[in-house]
């Protein structure tokens, strides 16, 4: 149990990385990372609906549409699911916290179509995933790995927005400027995360 | 004829999707480590992105405007299923090549973008046009880095291998980052000199038009010196 939630914890923070290894949620990874307070909230918006659309999708999935045989249809119910769900939350922190909304603006809205969100709820289908050493799927899983892939984005955000703050003192080419250099930047830290690939789980 | 001209332009290189306006980078970057997966991604973009277009163009008097996003998605979400069954049972090679990326697509920015920024406003007609257009864009765009990235990744052209080398990081999203930069720079850089030229050249023609229109206003041969009458002036 415990080896195992250590097992979860590194694949889905660092040896499976949404952004860098799998390559999903680029949009805001490029577009949000200019300051790290901006990257931060993202990160932890973002982290919110991967756990809330799972904890929602997944059950739904497993005990409702496969065994009515309706599985066909799960691109179009989940990102119903997900639109309704980042709708949900701008109403309440609307409600509860203005200053928050203020802050997040219109990255808000835009969580809908973050590639990272529908990628997760699918990737989660899997009934024997090759990370979980053999371990079934199940509900509780699902959720964990679902918040700590969340968690990975968010600390890929960071490192990205911390990058370039520092690189926006320096001096540029000209055609380098604004996304080429963030995509080379991106680069780097990617490769940073290939060394984690080499861990034997 | 004209119209049509400018939207496939714009399409293709003015505005193009993956260059020019940085979107769709999620299947992008995943798929850009092999030719073949590549040019299938972009196929595949072309197909759903020209008939959503077509049906968001078609329906857009009936769409109210507070709803429109969950429309869309709701009609690209539609169409990326059945495109999905669809390679599932009559194409699976393609299917396995685009692996998470073929449900992915439904919330590719180019689609929804295209959907948002075009198809509400024009006719069916143009959006056809515009979705054709940005969709190969994409295409051309996609191929062109999956070449680069599986040449120097496995040193082989559309999976047919010819050379004995590989550069890991190329098959990797490190690579994949890399290539996409560097084309995104080149791609502008070649964007700017041409338009730069091409405005010169406009420059030259109306300079060129104005001169021979004072020529003839003054009954001046072409040949002729213009500059004569005052010169003989300082002399004098």
């Amino acid at each position: 149990m415990t080896a195992t939630i250590v097992v979860v914890i590194i694949s889905a923070v660092l040896t499976n990385n949404f952004v860098t290894v799998k390559t999903y949620g680029i949009c805001p990874f490029l577009g949000v990372s200019k300051r790290t307070s901006s990257a931060v909230g993202m990160g932890i918006a973002v982290t919110v609906v991967m756990f809330l659309a799972t904890a929602v999708t997944w059950p739904l999935y497993m005990y409702v549409m496969k065994p009515l045989n309706f599985d066909f249809l799960e691109i179009i119910v989940f990102i119903f699911i997900i639109a309704v769900l980042v709708q949900m939350l701008e109403k309440i922190l609307q409600k509860m916290s203005p200053s928050l909304y203020n802050a997040m603006g219109i990255y808000l809205p835009l969580i809908t179509t973050n590639c990272a969100v529908l990628g997760v709820t699918e990737f989660l289908l899997d009934e024997y995933p090759s990370f979980m050493n053999g371990v079934a799927m199940t509900y509780g899983w699902a959720v964990l790995y679902a918040f700590l892939a969340g968690l990975g984005f968010t600390l890929v955000m960071i490192l990205m927005s911390g990058m370039r703050e520092k690189i926006g003192y320096q001096k540029q080419a000209k055609y380098l400027k604004g996304t080429p250099i963030a995509m080379i930047t991106a680069a780097f830290i990617c490769m940073a995360f290939t060394i984690f690939s080499s861990i034997i789980l | 004829m004209n119209k049509y001209k400018k939207i496939t332009l714009d399409g293709l290189i003015f505005n193009n999707p993956t260059f020019m306006l940085v979107l769709g980078t999620c299947p992008t970057l995943g798929l850009i480590s092999k030719a073949t997966s590549a040019l299938y991604m972009g196929l595949t973009v072309v197909v759903i992105l020209t008939l959503s277009n077509i049906i968001i163009s078609a329906l857009r008097k009936l769409i109210p405007n507070e709803v429109r996003i969950p429309a869309y998605i709701v009609i690209i979400a539609t169409l990326v299923t059945f495109v999905r069954m669809f390679l599932e049972k009559l194409i699976p090679s393609m299917y396995d090549a685009l692996g998470g990326f073929l449900a992915l697509i439904v919330v590719n920015c180019i689609i929804l973008g295209r959907a948002e920024a075009f198809a509400n406003k024009h006719t069916v007609a143009e959006s056809a046009v515009d979705g054709l257009a940005n969709g190969f864009g994409f295409t051309i765009a996609i191929t062109i880095m999956g070449i680069i990235c599986e040449f120097f990744g496995s040193g082989s052209f559309f999976g047919i291998e010819f050379m004995n080398f590989h550069i890991s990081m190329f098959s990797q999203p490190a690579g994949a980052f890399i290539v996409y930069g560097l084309c995104i720079c080149a791609f502008t850089a070649i964007i700017e000199a041409f338009t730069r030229s091409r405005e010169r050249n406009k420059n030259a023609a109306k300079r060129e038009m104005l001169s021979r229109e004072l020529m003839e206003q003054y009954n001046i041969e072409p040949g002729e010196p213009a500059a004569q009458p005052v010169k003989a002036g300082g002399e004098a």
